[in-house]
């Protein structure tokens, strides 16, 4: 596989992020390739979380945030003024830490983002409930409970009808923030498999804690420590053949 | 005697004043409840039950004909509470979004005490001021002899029940997880869709009950309607009755009782419609707390 004859889809150059004075990221360079998995990985405070954040300007609402550098997506800076960042949402979306369904039925947790756009048609929106459910690999699942509240669901349901929300907006690309870590194995697995799928037609990057699961799913990883990329490359070849020394130690176990 | 039993008196003695507080407020309810049925059920002797609720016409002092229906004053009570809660639920619940969801922390953390100290206010002074303040511009704007109105009285009410419905409906719409609005954002929803269709929506049972307090507060609320709304005996017939004088149930009780002759039907009457009031009032609280104590049962 060479990255070369890949597209890339986002991309991040010299990107620092501060939580008032703090800073978070510090020149943190990671290109994400369509239709592959690009994993970040690293300890605790590294960083991962408040960097896939970025991607979708989900950090705008904390107070005292300041983005610098240069986060593009298909080239285009997406923090120029003309971008609409209720746009730019749509397109790349997000499955968060812990399943945050709607306290509304499962029909209308998916309905949820074509409504806000203002698609009304009983017929089309039950189609991309349809699609979006299968997609995530719910629908039989749910096809006969669809009026039920999304609280009825299992914690691993919960998570993959977040995972189908996300899909009725028909992003381009998908940002999964440690989306197994509230959940049980086989729900994990389950989810594992669903992102496998995804790839085929979108762009996927995911933060996880958990090295065997980026290893598992990511076609790309990214090692990050204290703000700063350590490492990005291959997955195979960070697992199995690092170049740096603090890449090796973290993934044998050393420290972490 | 030893330490551990003198402290264990002390336990002891410390629990049975404090489960005597909390029976003392139920002996006073009840108390208040019996004391109201008691006297109110004389009145019952020379009154019939269905012209004291359903006829119009007041009347206790007439040399002719006594009459002793208070419809007229339970209209004008609804009205005047109905006004106020129109003007106050939209102007308490924007408030409360607007301090929830788009102020800067530093304005909620002076705004909310503010509001809350405006409940403080008593209740002669908010009278007062619909007296010199609001009346002469409702007579002027409507072109009116005087303002002393339905009116007037319920701008005052709202006045007063904002601080209950503002500060519940906040409490209730900063108890939404934040992860409800992200989830919404991320799906590409602006922060007014967000409001509106997620924040509100979680947030409903707890302003329905905001609302359904500030109303138990209104209906209830004595000294600033009889200051403000003209205390006139008449039924009022909508849609001009917002512009007339009207009086409530409890201005009818405080302008009577100083002056009733003891024990009479009249007496027993004024009682009566204390009873009225407070099943009124009782139930509106009722239903508010189920709303809450559901609400607050799901964020569980």
């Amino acid at each position: 596989m060479s990255a070369e004859a890949l597209k890339i889809r986002m991309e991040t150059r010299d990107l620092d992020f501060y939580y008032g004075s703090k800073k978070a990221l510090d020149k943190v360079n990671i290109a994400c390739y369509e239709n592959r998995v690009t994993a970040i990985i690293g300890p605790s405070g590294c960083g991962k979380s408040t960097f896939i954040r970025t991607l979708n300007r989900m950090n705008d609402v904390i107070a005292g945030a300041r983005v610098e550098g240069t986060i593009l997506l298909d080239g285009r800076d997406i923090r120029l003024p003309d971008v609409d960042v209720v746009d730019l949402r749509r397109r790349v979306g997000m499955v968060f830490q812990k399943p945050n369904p709607f306290p509304k039925s499962i029909f209308d947790n998916i309905a949820y983002g074509l409504r806000i756009n203002g698609m009304r048609d009983k017929k089309r929106l039950e189609a991309v409930v349809e699609g979006s459910l299968r997609g995530a690999a719910l629908w039989d699942e749910v096809k006969d409970r669809l009026d039920e509240n999304a609280f009825s669901l299992s914690g691993g349901q919960q998570q993959r009808l977040c995972i189908a929300r996300a899909l009725a907006v028909e992003p381009e690309v998908i940002l999964f923030d440690e989306p197994c870590s509230a959940i049980d194995p086989i729900a994990t697995a389950k989810i594992e498999d669903l992102i496998e799928t995804l790839k085929k037609r979108y762009t996927v990057v995911i933060v996880t804690h958990n090295m065997q699961q980026a290893a598992r799913v990511s076609d790309f990883t990214a090692f990050m420590m204290l703000g700063e990329l350590v490492e990005f490359g291959v997955t195979e070849k960070i697992f199995t053949n690092p170049v740096n020394k603090l890449t090796e130690d973290y993934i044998t176990g050393r420290f972490g | 005697m030893t330490k551990k039993t003198t402290g264990r008196l002390k336990e002891s003695a410390i629990r049975a004043f404090f489960f005597a507080c909390g029976v003392l407020a139920v002996i006073a309810l009840l108390g208040i409840f019996a004391t109201l049925i008691s006297t109110s059920f004389p009145a019952f002797k020379d009154i019939k039950l269905s012209e004291f609720l359903l006829s119009k016409n007041w009347d206790p002092t007439s040399p002719e004909m006594e009459e002793y229906g208070i419809l007229s004053m339970i209209m004008s009570s609804f009205i005047v509470t109905l006004g106020a809660l129109l003007i106050a639920v939209p102007i308490g619940v924007g408030v409360a979004a607007y301090l929830s969801d788009v102020a800067h922390w530093r304005v909620r953390e002076i705004v909310k005490p503010v509001v809350e100290i405006l409940a403080g206010i008593p209740s002669v002074v908010v009278g007062f001021l619909g007296i010199v303040l609001f009346a002469p511009l409702i007579s002027k704007i409507f072109n009116i002899g005087h303002g002393l109105t339905a009116l007037n009285g319920s701008i005052l009410l709202a006045i007063m029940s904002l601080p209950t419905i503002i500060s519940i409906s906040e409490d209730s719409l900063t108890a939404v997880p934040p992860a409800y609005g992200e989830a919404s954002l991320a799906l590409g929803a602006s922060r007014w869709q967000t409001l509106f269709r997620v924040k509100l929506p979680a947030a409903l049972s707890g302003i329905i009950a905001a609302c359904m307090l500030g109303m138990g507060r209104a209906i209830g609320e004595t000294m600033t309607v009889l200051m403000a709304t003209g205390n006139a005996r008449t039924f009022p017939q909508l849609p001009q009755a917002l512009l007339r004088s009207v009086r409530t149930m409890t201005a009818n009780i405080a302008i009577e009782l100083g002056e009733v002759p003891y024990y009479t039907a009249h007496y027993y009457a004024l009682f009566a419609i204390g009873l009225v009031l407070f099943v009124i009032t009782f139930v509106v609280n009722l239903v508010a707390d189920v709303v809450l104590h559901k609400y607050q049962e799901r964020e569980l």
